[in-house]
């Protein structure tokens, strides 16, 4: 015998569906789920109906055909011959180099600006300010053609830095002989090994070890300094003083990579004009170049409107409070105000981040060829596959979006506010 | 019983979607007005004038269809395509009918769905140069930057033409003609490369001509045309023979002058029946006896459409070559109007 009264379960109606409140939440998402995948089903059904009305089916087969064209910036190697899928890759390198380089320098120029504007000085606070005012008013896309055409406009050809036996030349190389930044591209030295590591082929892409080797020197050297400041510290609180460490820092992160560097032989190949065009070196076009500058120089501005939301929503008497204490107004910035604001900034930050990598796109308007200009532009054309590629496309950029936020959220996570 | 009807209307959607490409010919006549694919702007083949009206060589073969569909020469709407939308308002059927100096190739003929009804413009890929670049062959231009219009054959083209030479190039790939034209005139570019014709009117545009010259090697064949979509037939055959009829005026000596009178006075059987004088093969593909007689009165039959828009009279200059017809050397033939 049970002393538990069940609720009757004969007496369940179908009206109760609408009329029981218990039900009704249920009935209502039910209802609308179906009408939703309904909606979609349509959608795609509809799209297969219509394409092969049209005789033509959805294949990615295309991927794997040689692509045949050529793409003059590529990160992997790269040639006509390789298939549409090597293409792709090819212009998802670019496309991420730009946002990884956009992000970086728009990230920095748009904390300084954001402290700045927020500056006592009179003239500072106010330059700032238009700067912002101007370049977060303007569409992304102008800046970028504007950044184009100044560059092809106003360079001199290549041809133009010839050297003539007895003349001089009508344009010069800048850093001594170094650098050469023509209407068309900058072209900068290229480091070169005598002596290199292997370079192993993982798949399809090819791995310098050489390049592997000088990263983890680069980051052992970051550990060990980090060892010896944390050392440095456990010193000053049994003791009261502070070692001086600046040299044996300069040490620990100079020496290892000059060392392995000068072992591997490192010299630098300098571009030199023959024929049309500067050879040797590396080439930077300027669509990449134009690109990143405004972009850069745009998000800057919204990042900067971000970095001073933060700073503004720290209360005045964390600073008072600092300043009382002694601390002198950089380091107030930097250990009281900006760790706090930062809390604030992230979140807004993270979407700046997807902006930026998704403008990358807008590259098409001057000749950029990213993930849009390869797959989305010259594959798409030349196979007629639009639904296919454009899928891949979107799929692709919204993979790239979402790593960035959950990287973005875990950083967050990390430096909000731990409650215990 | 709900999917049911779900599925009932899918099906009548489906229907309706796949009636709107089978009758482009009824689509035309309901709204009056024939919708051609143009290029953005390519001087002499069709560009805009200075009040903003379309004209050029493949312009005027626009203007025929709709005259011989719709008795108005006037009656066209132009949309303006670039390289790389116009395949995709082609099919997609917002323009009727593509005339854009589009090179007819297999994969676009079978892969793509579509038809290319006819050869208006046998051409072939050349490169343009600055003069005192100092080149005289395109073999020289190893190391050179080159800029192509994207979601071309030229852009193929040329990347197997440097790969068959062992030389090497850096392509600057650009959207429209417009825009490589200002890019080689930066000098952001040596080389321009596009369609022989393309390459004719690109320089005729430029502020000093002289100063540019067009190099020997013609390194593809690049055979322009009208295109339709595969699969209305109908649509297809009235683009095609309204084409050749203006072939066919010219064989046979009809021009814009003498239209209304060489009917009178002609004893040619053929003449009469592409005038519709005699038979009556306008019903035969939905249109009225005199629809080819409106095409040529238009603007003219094929060789006076040639002279006026890119002749040798004209600032681009282009000689027949290729284009004659084929009783004077070319390749230019039109099957019998019988």
């Amino acid at each position: 015998m049970t002393l538990v009264t069940e609720p009757p379960k004969a007496n369940f109606r179908l009206g109760m569906l609408i009329y029981d409140t218990r039900y009704r939440s249920y009935t209502i998402q039910v209802i609308v789920l179906i009408l939703f995948l309904m909606g979609v089903a349509w959608l795609a059904n509809n799209t297969i109906e219509n394409l092969a009305a049209k005789d033509k089916d959805i294949n990615f087969g295309f991927l794997w055909n040689r692509a045949g064209y050529d793409i003059d910036q590529h990160l992997i190697p790269y040639t006509n011959d390789d298939t549409h899928f090597r293409a792709l890759l090819v212009g998802l390198g670019n496309t991420l180099v730009v946002a990884l380089v956009g992000c970086f320098f728009s990230t920095i120029l748009g904390v300084i600006i954001g402290v700045l504007r927020l500056s006592k000085n009179w003239l500072v606070a106010r330059l700032m300010t238009i700067y912002i005012e101007i370049f977060r008013n303007i569409p992304l896309l102008l800046w970028i053609i504007l950044v184009y055409v100044v560059f092809s406009e106003t360079r001199p050809a290549p041809r133009d830095f010839k050297i003539v036996e007895g003349q001089t030349s009508a344009a010069h190389m800048n850093f001594f002989d170094t650098i050469a930044v023509t209407n068309r591209g900058t072209n900068v030295p290229a480091p070169l090994l005598t002596n290199p590591l292997p370079t192993v082929h993982l798949g399809f892409l090819p791995i310098s070890l050489s390049l592997i080797a000088v990263i983890v020197v680069i980051a052992a050297s970051i550990y060990a300094n980090i060892l010896l400041r944390r050392r440095t510290k456990v010193v000053q609180e049994a003791t009261g003083i502070r070692p001086t460490i600046w040299w044996k820092s300069l040490l620990i992160l100079c020496v290892p990579v000059v060392a392995l560097l000068f072992a591997m032989g490192l010299h630098w190949e300098y571009p030199v004009f023959k024929g049309f065009n500067f050879n040797g070196g590396i080439n930077i076009a300027h669509s990449f170049t134009a690109l990143t500058i405004a972009l850069t120089l745009y998000y800057a501005s919204v990042i900067a409107e971000t970095v001073r939301a933060g700073i503004q929503a720290i209360s005045r008497g964390q600073s008072e409070a600092s300043a009382a204490l002694g601390i002198r107004p950089g380091r107030i910035m930097s250990l009281v105000i900006l760790p706090q604001a930062l809390r604030v900034i992230i979140p807004p930050l993270i979407s700046q981040y997807l902006s930026l990598t998704k403008d990358t796109s807008l590259g098409i308007a001057v000749s950029y060829l990213d993930l849009r200009g390869t797959l989305g532009g010259i594959t798409l054309n030349q196979t007629g596959r639009e639904l296919e590629c454009m899928t891949l496309m979107m799929l692709i950029y919204l993979i790239i979006s979402l790593i960035i936020s959950a990287v973005m959220n875990a950083y967050n996570a990390s430096v909000k506010l731990k409650e215990r | 019983m709900k999917k049911s009807v779900f599925f009932g209307a899918l099906a009548a959607t489906t229907v309706l979607a796949g009636s709107a490409f089978a009758g482009t010919l009824d689509d035309v006549k309901a709204r009056g007005e024939l919708i051609c694919g143009a290029n953005v702007g390519l001087t002499g083949f069709g560009a805009p004038d200075a009040t903003g009206a379309y004209v050029g060589f493949d312009v005027d073969l626009c203007k025929a269809i709709a005259a011989a569909v719709l008795g108005d020469a006037s009656k066209v709407k132009y949309v303006p395509t670039t390289g790389e939308t116009r395949f995709t308002a082609l099919a997609s059927g917002e323009v009727d009918v593509l005339i854009r100096n589009s090179t007819w190739t297999f994969s676009r003929d079978t892969d793509l769905k579509f038809d290319f009804v006819a050869v208006n413009y046998y051409d072939g890929q050349g490169f343009m140069v600055k003069k005192e670049l100092g080149v005289s062959s395109a073999k020289e231009l190893d190391g050179a930057t080159v800029c192509i219009q994207t979601g071309t054959t030229t852009e193929l083209n040329l990347a197997d033409f440097f790969k068959s030479n062992n030389i090497s190039y850096t392509p600057v790939t650009v959207g429209d003609d417009s825009e490589a034209l200002r890019q080689y005139d930066a000098g952001a570019c040596d080389a321009y490369t596009t369609d022989a014709s393309g390459l004719a009117a690109s320089r005729a545009s430029l502020a000093n001509p002289a100063d540019h010259i067009i190099l020997p090697e013609i390194i593809s064949k690049e055979p322009l045309g009208p295109v339709v979509r595969h699969g209305d037939n109908n649509w297809g055959d009235i683009v095609r023979w309204t084409y050749y009829a203006l072939l066919e005026a010219e064989e046979k000596g009809i021009t814009k002058a003498n239209i209304d009178t060489v009917g009178t006075s002609t004893t040619d059987p053929e003449v009469k029946r592409l005038l519709g004088l005699e038979g009556d093969m306008g019903a035969m593909m939905g249109l009225d006896k005199e629809w080819a007689k409106r095409a040529i009165a238009a603007s003219g039959n094929y060789g006076e459409i040639f002279e006026t828009n890119i002749g040798t009279s004209t600032p681009i200059g282009l000689a027949r070559g290729l284009n004659a017809l084929w009783t004077q050397g070319g390749l230019q033939y039109a099957p019998p109007f019988r």
